[in-house]
């Protein structure tokens, strides 16, 4: 083994490194930052249409961790009311199987990802909890109807680029802050 | 001349008795050296993690303070609330002792370095001795943690400690010999003096060995061996925590600016310059070498125990009397025809033996039949 | 006079920086010399194989994404690769694009992994890390855009993938795919011919021809040997036939050959990104079936080229929803098992390189 070359390759490993001194950073500043997720986020919490949910529990069976429950009773015109729908976001593992599933669209992927709780316990989530609302929107995760709704993500291929996807900021170390969503 | 200190120290036996002077100027010098060093030490903490941040295209740490100033004095804070932990079979007493053994000698390498025109602790005319008997102390200080920790990873870093730096102290001596000779005397200040072309021009093949050298004796990429955090996790600081974990860090980089300060001194020309006050031009060779430093760390794997004492002995050592030597004839027949040409000897003595040394000079053994 | 000397031991892992995971070895030292070393695996052992007897045949998707999980899209591959062959299910053309396309990307992504955390083990400070990290968290964009998620995709299904791309997919990917060569050369330029590397990695950690193919080992680790063996080319399944492409070969099977191949294979996969992106042609995504899905009684091995090596999943069916059996053949388990031979009389640190080169993800070897 020996030291070939002269130390050429050492020179060109650091003229590479040295280019990148004045390559804007990758890295965002998260709290102030944030990017533009995926339209089809499988985000932390699922996100439930009382009104069109018919209590047929496919989405409890297609369940791999068996961790929807749902309970029923018949209602007066013959249909199933759902008295109990809870989910245990804390096991559920977010592969989507639930929601490919669904035959009537009533439960859809949640755009959260900032899921974190205090206790395991908030992690069950209730009927009440999972319910669709002003502030948990669905995501376009096996329904290609609302996917144009949402806003486009952005992408590192185009991180200085403006010809597609959110342009990302140059320099994030410019005192503003905050940009980002 | 007068140094500085010696100026303050006649000031104040004008009204004080001579001891006191003596004592009081004493004090008050080596506490705005510790004061320069430590400042000194926490901005590049931070200047390291920033500039490699940016070699890394991320940003570095950002927060505290106008870009993140203040987060090594967040980090100190952290370190000192931090508990103090010791291995239950530890050797308590030299665990205890070795960073203190590691810190001293750092701050102690300040005494002898030029800091401006004038501005020295202590203008001693074995300056240069000095420095190498007291930059080597520190070895002792890791070692002693190695061993003292009863730690398997820390012990094999005390090992290689003791091997690289015992090595790399060789040619580092031989090549700042190449100085001195040149210089006449072993004082810092008369080697700053003497550079009235800068040593780095006059001599590059000893600037690389020493700067290779310097490397390795402050322990940093591509010989940051001992520390090597992707083989034995954090190396003798593997059982640390607490304050005496920040005296290692405080000490690797204290380490770290006082060779930058060293190369400065003795190859870069000290605080000798053009237009600028002479201290901001001590400043700058000292960023500049420093930012060299994480340049290389930003780039470079490192090598392996048995090739890095096989650089040491085979590659530099050799090159290293071979430049003594050539240095030595040219101070006695060529320096007084003209010093223009003992810089194209040098530089062509540089070449021909990087390419004579790149094709003859074989690395490790490689594997051991066992 | 001789000095006593003995050997001692160390545990190199399972919580070390460079164990890739839990892993972790038994290493018997003599100073730096490697004298002996044991592999002890099983800390992250979920018995994915027993879960599996209780899952219907989709509802094994999720859990193959754990396997390795820097390579779900191809452990979703070979799953679906296996049920399909069992089951006599035809996939349509634009699935089979999609897949391959989603594969080869993964493979990128899984050597950039592999190549960055090799050079960090050597000692370079994460830089090449960040680097492969930027064009990884691309391709990471790009599977979030398809399928939503960013490490566990769970994308393919028996019979096809489950969402087709959306609009902005194509346009990005091409992007990719046209910088991408030029941040490989960047790769190589940085480290290939630094002269640390090269004496790091050149002859170190040798493993011969011959004992390759006797442990079974395959993927890069083999190439490196000079067996030119890629299932993609020896067994086409799926339509890789309709590719050009090359299988990088290396000649000495030490680590530096190991390195070399992946960044080749690199290469290619976007040679394979972009004839697919050309062929892509439109129409169904997944062909319907029956759910819950019952596979004919009998027994299937499908495998593919995972980014380590070769893939394969074992099936045994009864007739019922789930399968009676699912053995999973991982790459990097049987790559492993050269481990001790490779590192005898090499130092401690070459250990650590030799065990990078291998390329290990642990969720694959201990499953």
């Amino acid at each position: 083994m020996k030291f070939e070359r002269y130390g050429i390759g050492v020179l060109k490993g650091m003229a590479v490194t040295f280019r990148h001194l004045f390559r804007p950073p990758i890295t965002v500043q998260y709290p102030e930052e944030k990017l533009v997720l995926s339209r089809r986020l499988r985000g932390c919490e699922l996100v439930w249409y009382p009104e069109k949910c018919t209590g047929c529990a496919t989405c409890a069976k297609n369940c791999p961790q068996g961790n929807i429950e749902i309970v029923t009773h018949v209602g007066n015109q013959n249909n199933y009311m759902v008295d109990k729908f809870e989910v245990d976001t804390g096991r559920c593992m977010f592969c989507g199987l639930c929601v490919e599933s669904c035959p009537y669209e009533a439960l859809a992927m949640g755009l959260c990802y900032e899921g974190a709780k205090y206790r395991r316990r908030d992690l069950v989530m209730a009927k009440e909890a999972l319910a669709i609302s002003d502030s948990r929107k669905p995501s376009a995760y096996a329904r290609p109807t609302i996917e144009a709704s949402l806003p486009k993500q952005s992408l590192l291929v185009y991180w200085d680029r403006t010809d597609g996807g959110q342009k990302l900021s140059l320099f994030p170390l410019s005192k503003k802050r905050g940009r980002g969503v | 001349m007068m140094t500085l200190l010696e100026e303050f120290r006649a000031w104040l036996s004008a009204a004080l008795p001579e001891w006191a002077a003596y004592l009081i100027a004493g004090i008050v010098g080596i506490f705005v050296v510790l004061g320069f060093v430590l400042t000194l030490v926490i901005v590049f903490i931070w200047y390291e993690r920033r500039l490699l941040g940016r070699f890394q295209i991320r940003l570095g740490p950002n927060r505290l303070g106008p870009e993140g100033i203040f987060q090594p004095i967040a980090t100190a804070l952290k370190i000192l609330i931090k508990e103090d932990v010791v291995p239950e079979k530890a050797d308590r007493v030299v665990h205890w002792l070795a960073p203190i053994v590691v810190f001293v000698p750092v701050l102690m390498v300040f005494a002898v370095i030029p800091l401006s025109q004038g501005a020295i602790l202590a203008d001693l005319n074995v300056g240069v001795l000095y420095l190498v008997a007291v930059g080597s102390v520190s070895a002792v200080g890791i070692y002693m943690a190695g061993w003292g920790s009863n730690n398997k990873y820390a012990l094999i870093a005390a090992m290689r400690t003791v091997a690289q730096i015992v090595s790399y102290e060789l040619p580092v001596v031989l090549s700042l010999l190449g100085v001195v000779l040149m210089v006449g005397s072993l004082s810092m200040t008369k080697t700053v003096e003497a550079q009235v072309v800068p040593f780095i021009v006059m001599q590059p093949l000893g600037f690389l060995i020493f700067f290779l050298g310097a490397l390795a004796e402050m322990n940093r990429c591509p010989f940051d061996l001992l520390e090597a955090d992707s083989e034995i996790v954090a190396g003798y600081h593997t059982e640390y925590s607490g304050m005496k974990f920040a005296m290692f860090y405080l000490g690797e980089y204290g380490h770290a600016l006082a060779y930058a300060c060293i190369i400065t001194t003795l190859f870069l020309g000290g605080w000798r310059g053009p237009v600028l006050p002479p201290f901001l031009w001590f400043l700058i060779k000292v960023v500049a070498v420093f930012s060299l430093i994480v340049w290389l760390r930003a780039t470079l794997p490192r090598l392996r125990v048995d090739q890095l004492m096989a650089f040491a002995w085979k590659g530099l050592f050799p090159m290293a009397l071979i430049n003594i030597f050539v240095v030595a004839v040219e101070m006695l027949w060529l320096v007084d025809i003209s010093r223009w040409l003992v810089v194209a000897t040098n530089i062509v003595l540089a070449v021909v033996l990087i390419l004579a040394w790149s094709r003859l000079f074989v690395l490790g053994r490689g594997r051991v039949e066992v | 006079m001789t000095l006593k000397t003995e050997p001692f031991i160390l545990n190199v892992g399972p919580q070390h920086p460079s164990t890739h995971g839990v892993f972790r070895m038994r290493v018997t030292l003599d100073g730096e010399v490697v004298v002996d070393l044991e592999p002890v695996i099983g800390y992250l052992h979920r018995g994915i194989e027993k879960l599996a007897e209780s899952r219907t045949y989709t509802q094994i998707i999720p859990l193959t994404d754990r396997l390795d999980y820097l390579a779900s899209m191809t452990n979703n591959f070979g799953y679906v690769l296996a049920v399909e062959k069992l089951g006599g299910i035809k996939v349509p053309e634009r699935a089979e694009y999609l897949r391959i396309i989603m594969a080869e990307l993964m493979r990128i992504s899984s050597h950039l992994m592999a190549v960055g955390f090799f050079l960090n083990d050597l000692g370079a400070m994460m830089t090449p890390v960040l680097y492969m990290w930027r064009e990884r968290e691309k391709i990471m964009d790009l599977f979030e855009m398809v399928c939503g998620q960013r490490l566990t995709y769970n994308y393919m299904r028996v019979g096809g993938v489950s969402q087709d791309i959306p609009d902005e997919f194509l346009p990005a990917l091409k992007r990719f795919i046209d910088e991408m060569p030029r941040f490989i050369d960047e790769y190589e330029q940085l480290l290939s011919q630094n002269e640390i590397l090269l004496v790091r990695t050149k002859g170190v950690g040798v493993l011969p021809r011959e004992t390759a193919i006797n442990i079974g080992a395959s993927g890069p680790v083999l190439r490196a040997s000079g067996v030119k063996w890629d299932i993609r080319k020896a067994d086409p399944y799926s339509i890789y036939d309709r590719f050009d492409f090359e299988v990088p070969v290396g000649s000495t099977g030490d680590c530096y050959d190991r390195y070399w191949v992946r960044i080749q294979e690199m290469r290619q996969s976007v040679r394979i990104v972009a004839q697919a992106v050309k062929q892509l042609p439109a129409g169904e995504i997944c062909v319907k079936v029956k759910q819950p899905l019952r596979l004919p009684a009998g027994e299937v091995y499908g495998h593919v080229e995972a980014p380590k090596g070769e893939l394969g999943f074992y099936l045994v069916s009864d007739g019922s929803i789930a399968p009676y059996r699912l053995h999973i053949r991982p790459p990097t388990l049987i790559n492993l098992t050269a481990l001790r031979d490779m590192v005898i009389g090499w130092k401690i640190a070459d250990l650590i390189v030799i065990f990078g080169s291998i390329d290990v993800c642990l969720g694959e070897i201990d499953r």
